[in-house]
This record gives structure tokens, C-alpha cells and sequence, in this order.
């Protein structure tokens, strides 16, 4: 939908950390995972009714800095309700074993992890190209009177856009939060990692978006195992060569 | 400066913007290019500027194969043009506007150091009279009205001094003193400035043009006199015969 | 031309009430004044290149970052020199800023912010990884200040407060000229055309590829430069400076201060470094409030505060 939010890997903080209370309060993952995307999907719909509504207009710069804004805020906020120390919770105890296949040893949770994102990316996929959600988001950023005269009322269509993106990133948080440290910083890392495999995929494209994220998924995997060292290097190289062969990403369009 | 296109085909997915476009200008010709909306006219006009690439066939410009030369490179061999949407640069003013251009002539653009040149004030002075646009000289562009805007917007590239000149429907939304004035001030221009006009008022066509191009769908059905394209049965069946 | 006098006077009473502070403000603000100023030149590059040039970066902190490297490296090899040691920084973040260019500037808009962003992330991980050049995450300490000849005579070197800061305070004025000129010149309109309309530019005969770089360069350099004196001032360069915060930091400053006008983005600077320097020193949950800020300025004043005075 055309607006840059830097606070996106704060949403994933968020579905982390609530995680981690969740967790700490009820003991149960499932109970997580169920509570936080919906809590960060009210959080990113209230946001986006208050402050980004009024900034569509204003273009990506005025974005960026508003949401630059909110990251600072959020990071602020976790680290003063939970402190700077690194949290972890454990995988649920039905995901805690492992799993034999093809001679190598995998836990449980990776794999359900490898599924649940999976799903979620054939869902979108699905969705993307059934209802026609791309579609009348393309339409709304490139001509708002044209798709007001369509009928779609635009506002709303934006408003439940971006809530289900939030909610979307809650639910990686609290995916990643028993596979991964739970930390104030840990938006950033994500953040600059989801705007790479964005960009890598092309802006609008979740098909896109998809293959970004397997190769540059897999990139790290296999920076980090060969050259831990230079891994994040590694991976931004790799954007920028895709990008200097095709400005607009793998999938974009001009 | 002579303009040499040969079977230029431009594919948009799987439409077929041009398809095998041959045009041939010489020096100091007067042509106009003619055709219904979504012929491919702009493209045209894209794909000799260097703005679109072709899927085959070449550009030559004044004897040189230019096809695979930006579009600067090819302004400075000699090639203009004027935009179908006045496309100025709308925050800086009037003279500031003609100055770019000026200065794109001289190739100015690498001085570091604020310096008076007067020679380029007193040019930009006589564009700005000539173009009647004096008395608007500290306004910005973007403030300007549609006729004043499309004055500037000839100016323009006239000051770049192009020695082959496209325009992209110049008469568009000007009022019928204004396209006389417009169609008086390229009829001015030096005789070997070559002309390329797409236009769909046409009267200022018939006034400018020695030779006339027709495109439909992307191919052209017609080349000739004035004369000899009104005769032609397949353009009144297009173009003139449905207007 | 009232606007143009007043800007003028406006100018000239910040420099006087500048140049007078190690004169009657305590030795805490005379530091907050050298942050600033030093932050003051980092901003005022970012605006020739998002007003003038309109190429909005995310990873200028990489040259920033790089200047304070190269400074912090030449300084740790016994070069004492001033003028050489500014150089370095200059020198280094343009040559980083070359390869950088012309990779990012092929795309436009969001795309190159991006870019940036993630090149300027690509040396912070170089700083972090690097331990053999970088010595990693603890940075270069103990960097030292440059001798500046004839000033022992005087009686004081550049390790007093005062004397740094009126330091920091020249090369910041002369980087506001130089950039005002060039800002002026037929390079800087150049530039203000290509930001407008680059199509119309190009089909005018300007190859504004080599300008956006030209100008990307620059900027980088100046950038570089105050990298320079932040590892100067500090004794210290440490991948911090390199981190994406930074460089949002000083995107930040260059809009709530107004951009376009090399005034706004010093205005800018000083309010955003008294914010974080002033509030984290009186209030811990500072980035909160710093944030909250930055959310308001963005909402209500979208212009910066140089706005304010050209609306009047």
C-alpha cells in the first residue's frame, strides 16, 4: 500500500515480548499465539486510524520519519516495562523434542516454524490472488478518486491492510520468541532484514516477497555456517547485485 | 540535423506499441505525425529521445546510429523536444527555467562557484520577450497559466538550441490567438531546424508540415504530402474520415 | 529580499551568541555546543542532498561513520596534524561514497532509501566484524586531538573545551559558505532542476546521473568530515556511529528544522542533540520523549521550524 514503516519491526518486538508475558502468566505458547497478533493487529489499526491516515499524502519521507519516531518510542516503552535484559521462553512442551529425517536431527519447533510460515505464505498468495486485495490496493495507491468512484471504500480497505500487517508481525514475533533471544534491539536486526528481502522480492509483490525471503533466508543460513564473520555483509551484497540488475527487485514492476 | 528511424517495433507486456515504424526526416524537413489516440505517437516520440528502449529497429540521428546512446547524448547531438504534459520545472522561476536550458547548451553545468554570467542573463531576457513571458520572469513555473506554461514549455527547447526539434502537441488546450501565436513562433525558427510535430489540431498541422506521417495501432498506414495523405483512402477510414 | 536580510541577521546572531559560549556557559553546554555543531555540519550535508539534490538517503550515519574511522586510524598513528586529519575523513567517506552512488542512485525514491539504508547497515556490520582494522564492537579509544600549530604559544591546545569548540565552530561556518555557494552555483541549480524534472533534464542534454553522483560524493565528504571531529571531540569511533539510528537521527534533524535552506538543518541539529543530550541527562525514559517529539514535528509542522518563518 505504498507506506514505509519503520515501526514494523517494533510490531514484531511487541508480539515477542507479549509472548513472553503470556507465557510467563498462563504457561501457554497457544494461548500467545492467539493473543498477540490480535493484540498488535487493535495496536497497528489504532495507529493507522490516528497518525498514518493523515500522512498518506505527504509521501515516504514524512512516513519514514513518523514511524522513526514510533520506534523509538516502542523500544523505549519495552525496555521500561521488561528492562534491557535478554528474555527467552521455551518451545511449547508437544514442540519440545526432535525429529529424525534423512539422517540429520531437527527440533520439533523448526519444523513447526517451517510450517507455520508455510501456510501463512500460501494463505497470502492465495488471498492476494483470489480476492483481489492486490488489486484494489494497486488501485487505491495509484488513482484514490478513481477507486472511491468503484465503490471501495479505500479508507477502511487501508486501515484493515495495515492492522492485519501488524498483526502479521506479531505472530513472527512470537514465533521467533522461544527460536531466538528476546531483546529491546531485536526490532532492528528484523526490520533491516525484512526491508532487504522486500526490496530483494520487489515493493508490491508477494510472490515476491516469498522468494526474497527463502534466498535471503537461506544466504544467512549459509553465511553464517561458512563465513559467520561477514554474513550480514554477505546478504546486503547480495541485494545490492540483485538490485543494480533489476532496480525495482525480482517481481516489481515498473 | 536529419532523423533516420528504420522497423522500430516497442512492446508493452504483450501489446505492441510500434511495430516496424520506418520515419525518415531530413534536415530542415517540416513533419507532422498524425494518428487517433493510442497510436503510438508518444512512444515514438520516447523512443527517438532515448526515454524507451526498442525491441528492435534503430534511431539515427544526423547520419549516427544513436540507438543505444542516452537520452542526454542524443540532446546533445542536436535533438529536443517539447513534453505532451507541460512538464516544467515548477518550483524554480521562469528565467531560472530558461537559464537550465541555456546552460545545457553551453554545457555550464559543472561550476561550483556562484558567478554573474551576463551574457546568459541577456539571453534569457530575450527568450523571455520573445516567448512574452517578461513581465513573469521571478515567477515560479508552476504558478504559471496553462497558455504561459506552454509558451515556456516551447522555449525551453528552443534554448537548448536543437538543430531537430519533437514536439509533443504544442497546440493542446491553447485557445485559438494563442495557437497563432504558437504556430508563428515555429514557423520563425531557422530554416534548418528540423521539425517533428504531433498535433491533433489540424489546422497548425496543415500550416506547419511539408510532409505528413499517419499512425494507427502502432504501424503507419501513411506517409506523404499534405495532399497526398488526405487522398489516401485508408487514413480517411482511420483518422480523417471518422473526425 | 526582506526574507534574505533577515536570514542574513539571524545568521549573524547565532554566530555571535556561538562564539561567545566558552565565554559564559557552563563547561556541560559548551559540550552539548560541540555536538551540535558537529552534528550541525553532518545535517547540513544530508540537506544538500534531500532539499537541493532531492535524493532522500537513510545511510548517510556510513559516511559519517567512515570519516570518524579514517580520522580515528590516522590520529592512532602518531599524525597530529589538523588539517590532515580533517582530510582523511573527507577523503574516506568520499571514496566509500563512490561505489555507494552509483549503486544506490539507480534507483529512485523509496528504493534508494532503502539502499542507503542497507548499505550504510552493511559497514556497520564491517565495523562491527572488522576487529582486525575496527577493533569491533569497543571501536578505536584513546583517539587522540590534533596539535594546532602555534597555538602552545598562545597558551592552550585543542584538548581545552573552548578552544575545540570555537574549532568545530569555524569548520562549521566555512562548510555553511562553501555549501551556500555551491548551493548558488550553476552546479547547485543544476542539481534543483534535476530534482524537479530529471526527464526534462536529461532530454535538455545534462547527464544527471553524473550529477546525483557528484552531488552524492560531496555530500558524503562533508559528511565525512564531521565524522572527523565527532572522533575528534569524543577520542573515540565506535560502530554506534555507523548504526541506522544515526542516520535517522540526522534525517530527523534536517526536516524539523526545515530543509532546503542550510539554516533549518542547523536549527534542527541543535534542537534534536539539546533534546537527546539535555533530556537523557534529566530524564530516563528520554528516547520516549524524544520520539514523541519527532511524532509531533512530523504531524503538525511537516515544513520544520525555517517553515514557520516562510510562511510569516
Amino acid at each position: 500500500m505504498d507506506v514505509l514503516n519503520l515501526a514494523h519491526g517494533s510490531f514484531y518486538m511487541i508480539g515477542a515480548y507479549t509472548a513472553y508475558s503470556v507465557v510467563l502468566a498462563t504457561h501457554s505458547f497457544w494461548l500467545a499465539l492467539l493473543i498477540a497478533p490480535l493484540l498488535l493487529a487493535l495496536v497497528g489499526g489504532l495507529l493507522e486510524l490516528v497518525f498514518f491516515r493523515r500522512l498518506y499524502r505527504h509521501g515516504h519521507l514524512a512516513q519514514v520519519l513518523l514511524t522513526f519516531g514510533f520506534t523509538l518510542v516502542f523500544v523505549d516503552l519495552i525496555r521500561s516495562g521488561y528492562g534491557p535484559t535478554t528474555r527467552s521462553i521455551a518451545p511449547p512442551p508437544s514442540l519440545g523434542g526432535a525429529v529424525h529425517f534423512l539422517g540429520a536431527t531437527f527440533s520439533s519447533y523448526s519444523l513447526f516454524v517451517l510450517g507455520v510460515a508455510v501456510v501463512v505464505g500460501a494463505l497470502l498468495l492465495a488471498a492476494w490472488r483470489r480476492l483481489r486485495v492486490g488489486a484494489v490496493l494497486r488501485a487505491g495507491v495509484a488513482d484514490k478518486e478513481m477507486a472511491g468512484l468503484l465503490g471501495i471504500d479505500l479508507a477502511r480497505v487501508f486501515t484493515l491492510t495495515f492492522a492485519f500487517g501488524a498483526g502479521l508481525a506479531g505472530l513472527a514475533g512470537v514465533i521467533a520468541a522461544p527460536e531466538f533471544a528476546i531483546f529491546p534491539a531485536m526490532d532492528a536486526s528484523v526490520l533491516i532484514l525484512a526491508l532487504v528481502v522486500v526490496v530483494l522480492g520487489g515493493l508490491g509483490s508477494i510472490e515476491g516477497a516469498i522468494v526474497g525471503a527463502a534466498v535471503i533466508g537461506l544466504g544467512y543460513v549459509i553465511g553464517t555456517t561458512l563465513f559467520p564473520q561477514v554474513a550480514l555483509v554477505l546478504i546486503f551484497g547480495l541485494m545490492a547485485a540483485v538490485l543494480v540488475v533489476r532496480p525495482t527487485g525480482l517481481f516489481g514492476r515498473r | 540535423m536529419d532523423l533516420s528511424i528504420r522497423g522500430l517495433t516497442v512492446r508493452f507486456g504483450a501489446v505492441a506499441a510500434l511495430s516496424g515504424v520506418d520515419l525518415e526526416v531530413p534536415a530542415g524537413g517540416r513533419r507532422a505525425l498524425i494518428g487517433p489516440n493510442g497510436a503510438g505517437k508518444t512512444t515514438l516520440f520516447d523512443v527517438i529521445a532515448g526515454e524507451q528502449r526498442p525491441a528492435a529497429g534503430t534511431v539515427a540521428l544526423g547520419g549516427r546510429d544513436a540507438t543505444a546512446l542516452p537520452p542526454w547524448q542524443r540532446a546533445r547531438l542536436g535533438l529536443g523536444r517539447t513534453f505532451q504534459r507541460s512538464t516544467l520545472f515548477a518550483q524554480l522561476t521562469v528565467a531560472e527555467n530558461l537559464a537550465l536550458a541555456v546552460r545545457a547548451r553551453c554545457r555550464a553545468g559543472w561550476r561550483f562557484w556562484p558567478v554573474r554570467d551576463r551574457e546568459l542573463e541577456r539571453e534569457v531576457a530575450d527568450r523571455l520577450e520573445t516567448a512574452h513571458l517578461s513581465g513573469a520572469a521571478r515567477r515560479r513555473a508552476g504558478s504559471l497559466g496553462h497558455g504561459e506554461q506552454r509558451r515556456l514549455e516551447i522555449e525551453l527547447a528552443l534554448a537548448a538550441g536543437p538543430t531537430a526539434l519533437l514536439l509533443d502537441e504544442p497546440m493542446a488546450g491553447l485557445s485559438g490567438a494563442e495557437r497563432t501565436s504558437a504556430v508563428e513562433r515555429l514557423r520563425a525558427l531557422p530554416r534548418e531546424v528540423t521539425l517533428v510535430i504531433v498535433e491533433h489540431d489540424l489546422d497548425a498541422v496543415f500550416a506547419l508540415a511539408e510532409r505528413i506521417s499517419v499512425l494507427d495501432h502502432g504501424v503507419k498506414i501513411a506517409d506523404g504530402t499534405p495532399a497526398e495523405v488526405r487522398a489516401d483512402p485508408r487514413v480517411q477510414e482511420v483518422y480523417l474520415g471518422t473526425a | 529580499m526582506t526574507v534574505g536580510r533577515g536570514r542574513t541577521l539571524l545568521l549573524l546572531a547565532l554566530l555571535v551568541a556561538l562564539a561567545s559560549l566558552p565565554l559564559w556557559a557552563p563547561r556541560f553546554w559548551i559540550y552539548i555546543g560541540t555536538q551540535a555543531l558537529i552534528f550541525a555540519i553532518f545535517a547540513m550535508s544530508l540537506d544538500l542532498l534531500l532539499g537541493y539534490a532531492g535524493l532522500a538517503s537513510f545511510g548517510h550515519a556510513a559516511f559519517y561513520g567512515v570519516g570518524a574511522y579514517a580520522c580515528g586510524l590516522l590520529a592512532l598513528r602518531h599524525v597530529d596534524a589538523l588539517i590532515p586529519l580533517l582530510l582523511i575523513g573527507a577523503l574516506a567517506s568520499a571514496a566509500v561514497a563512490v561505489p555507494i552512488g552509483a549503486l544506490s542512485l539507480r534507483a529512485t525514491g523509496i528504493y534508494f532509501l532503502m539502499l542507503t539504508l542497507a548499505f550504510a547497515q552493511i559497514l556497520w556490520g564491517l565495523a562491527v566484524n572488522w576487529t582486525s582494522l575496527t577493533r569491533g564492537t569497543d571501536g578505536l579509544i584513546g583517539v587522540p586531538r590534533p596539535a594546532l600549530p602555534g597555538a602552545g604559544a598562545l597558551g592552550f591546545t585543542l584538548n581545552e573545551r573552548g578552544p575545540f569548540f570555537i574549532l568545530c565552530l569555524a569548520v562549521a561556518v566555512l562548510v555553511f559558505l562553501l555549501l551556500e555557494a555551491l548551493t548558488r552555483s550553476p552546479f547547485g541549480r543544476t542539481l534543483e532542476g534535476i530534482r524537479e524534472n530529471e526527464r526534462r533534464m536529461r532530454a535538455l542534454g545534462f547527464p544527471t546521473f553524473r550529477y546525483r553522483l557528484a552531488v552524492f560524493v560531496v555530500g558524503g565528504a562533508i559528511a565525512g568530515l564531521a565524522g572527523s571531529l565527532a572522533a575528534m571531540s569524543n577520542g573515540f569511533a565506535t560502530p554506534d556511529l555507523l548504526y541506522w539510528t544515526v542516520s535517522g537521527l540526522v534525517l530527523v534533524a534536517v526536516v524539523v528544522g526545515g530543509s532546503r535552506s542550510l539554516v533549518g538543518p542547523v536549527l534542527g541539529a541543535f534542537l534534536v542533540l539539546i533534546a537527546q543530550l539535555g533530556l537523557s541527562t534529566f530524564v530516563d525514559r528520554w528516547e520516549l520523549v524524544l520520539g514523541a517529539l519527532f511524532i509531533a514535528f512530523v504531524l503538525f509542522l511537516p515544513r520544520g521550524l525555517v517553515g514557520l518563518v516562510r510562511r510569516a
